[in-house]
């Protein structure tokens, strides 16, 4: 019993430890002090200046790119990736294993490495670098992800399904929008809320493919306000709410997986 | 023949992987051989072994991250083991919290932690620089491991036990050694982004403590391009030799389980 009442406690303080910034930061956005950790009173001012209009036409720019790249790069990533994805599966083993290798790798790259090496992929080729290249860069790291959640389905699924579906006469465009992508369906969805997840979260490869034109996305418009010393107030009601968007997406994700998980068993 | 055609799909991604993944490394590798003017060189090396400042970052950014990533060991396994065990733990939405920050913006957090210190006033610097990266990196050593001891043929354990061992053996014969695969890649998932990791250390010890990845991002950012990269092919180099050994290592436990 006490055993049981240490492990939990444990498992509690952790917790607790892992959440207590974050909450510090949810507490802080209700109220107007400037600085962090002065209570000056419960108010939603600074809600009301993030949504309504206040906060700063540069901060309302990083927060549309941080969308658009995020949505663009990962309705691009799951197109390309599912696509990829049914190529792989039908290659042969030894050409699969090189693909994968080298699929891998934006994967295990540390996220400075793939930002410096696009980086000079851009300057190299004398690409000037801007909204363009962040999105080329967030695919480049997005799509691997998709390939690994929509490859599960691909072996799972019958491989004959798609010659009988050409045997009853469907056009090949057909076979693969009525049987292949609906089979792929699922595996399509998780790929898509990973790589919108990813590319709203990353900041590392933003930075160095971003150029120096003035483009800028959430992550890297909060260090440069960080770097300025003092964060600007209303990105605290901005943290909490990013942070609410990411825990609601990745609940829904995860409880999924384990609802189909548990439907399989 | 309707299969070859199927299997062209992939062409497309095989050009783009050749394009954004294979030629840009391809490109670090030439740069960092590379002076300004394009001609072959070591000197970026040389410049690395003779500037003591920047092997100095180096060698602390590895101390760093061997402090960090055994503190989450020590901070994770329990409590991957707490986790992973029914009589304590039978709800997943406890471990979905636990691997949750793991998704959450690294500048949010590390942000959040700086608020942390702030609310406190505890003074930031290199207390604050640790504290951040476990907090940090944390859920990368319990995922894992957690992982791993999920999956467990708990037989094992009753095997174990059955023929009389002690719970305190059954954990360092049979517990401990059936999850080192878990361990070596939380090893692997915490050591390679704290050793590549650059602005949490700026953001939390209000710039007097500089890593390695900061050193890399400053030469890269002043046009430093030849040295930057080959700073990051010595990065590269760390981290596939860490990949290596935890890889040999996890498979080898792998075999040893099986055994």
């Amino acid at each position: 019993m006490i055993r049981k009442i240490l492990c939990k406690g444990y498992l509690a303080v952790l917790l607790l430890a892992l959440y207590a910034p974050i909450a510090i930061i949810a507490i802080f956005s209700f109220t107007e002090a400037k600085v962090l950790g002065n209570w000056t009173g419960f108010s939603t001012r600074l809600y009301q200046s993030l949504f309504m209009g206040g906060a700063s036409a540069s901060l309302i720019k990083a927060i549309e790119n941080t969308l658009s790249i995020g949505l663009l790069a990962a309705a691009i990533s799951t197109l390309l990736g599912t696509v990829s994805a049914i190529g792989i599966h039908n290659l042969t083993a030894r050409k699969r294993q090189v693909i994968t290798f080298v699929n891998n790798i934006p994967m295990l790259n540390p996220d400075i490495i793939t930002g410096i090496s696009l980086f000079l992929l851009f300057i190299a080729f004398h690409f000037s670098q801007g909204y363009l290249t962040v999105l080329l860069a967030h695919i480049t790291f997005c799509t691997p992800y998709v390939i690994l959640s929509v490859m599960p389905r691909l072996t799972q699924m019958n491989p004959n399904i798609y010659e009988a579906a050409l045997d009853l006469g469907a056009t090949p465009a057909q076979a693969v929008r009525k049987v292949i992508v609906p089979q792929l369906w699922s595996g399509m969805l998780s790929g898509f809320i990973l790589s919108f997840t990813l590319s709203i979260d990353d900041f590392a490869v933003t930075l160095f493919t971003k150029g120096n034109q003035g483009m800028e996305t959430l992550s890297t418009y909060i260090y440069a306000d960080a770097r300025k010393g003092g964060l600007t107030p209303e990105l605290r009601p901005l943290m909490t709410v990013i942070f609410l968007i990411v825990l609601i997406l990745l609940l829904a994700f995860n409880l999924r997986t384990i609802r189909q998980s548990t439907n399989k068993r | 023949m309707k299969m070859t055609k199927r299997s062209q799909w992939a062409l497309p991604y095989v050009i783009f992987l050749g394009l954004f993944v294979v030629l840009p490394l391809f490109l670090v590798l030439v740069y960092a051989f590379q002076d300004r003017s394009g001609a072959f060189t070591l000197g970026n090396f040389l410049k690395f072994f003779s500037t003591s400042e920047d092997l100095h970052t180096f060698v602390y950014s590895i101390e760093i991250a061997v402090i960090t990533t055994l503190l989450c060991l020590l901070l994770g396994y329990p409590a991957a083991w707490i986790l992973s065990n029914p009589t304590y733990n039978r709800s997943s939405i406890t471990v979905i919290l636990f691997i949750l920050p793991m998704w959450i913006n690294m500048l949010i957090r590390t942000l959040a932690t700086v608020a942390l210190f702030d609310f406190f006033s505890a003074p930031l610097g290199e207390g604050a620089l640790i504290f951040g990266m476990v907090y940090n990196f944390l859920p990368f050593m319990i995922y894992p491991i957690y992982n791993i001891l999920q999956k467990m043929d708990h037989s094992y354990i009753e095997a174990a036990q059955d023929l009389g061992a002690n719970p305190r053996t059954v954990f360092q014969k049979v517990i401990l050694p059936l999850s080192m695969p878990g361990v070596w890649s939380g090893i692997l998932m915490v050591f390679m982004p704290t050793i590549s990791t650059f602005a949490v250390a700026e953001l939390l010890t209000m710039n007097k403590v500089k890593l390695f990845g900061t050193t890399i991002q400053e030469n890269i950012n002043n046009g430093m391009w030849n040295y930057g990269a080959a700073l990051s092919l010595i990065m590269l180099v760390i981290i596939g030799l860490t990949t290596l050994i935890s890889n040999e290592k996890g498979n080898n436990a792998e075999q040893g389980g099986l055994l």
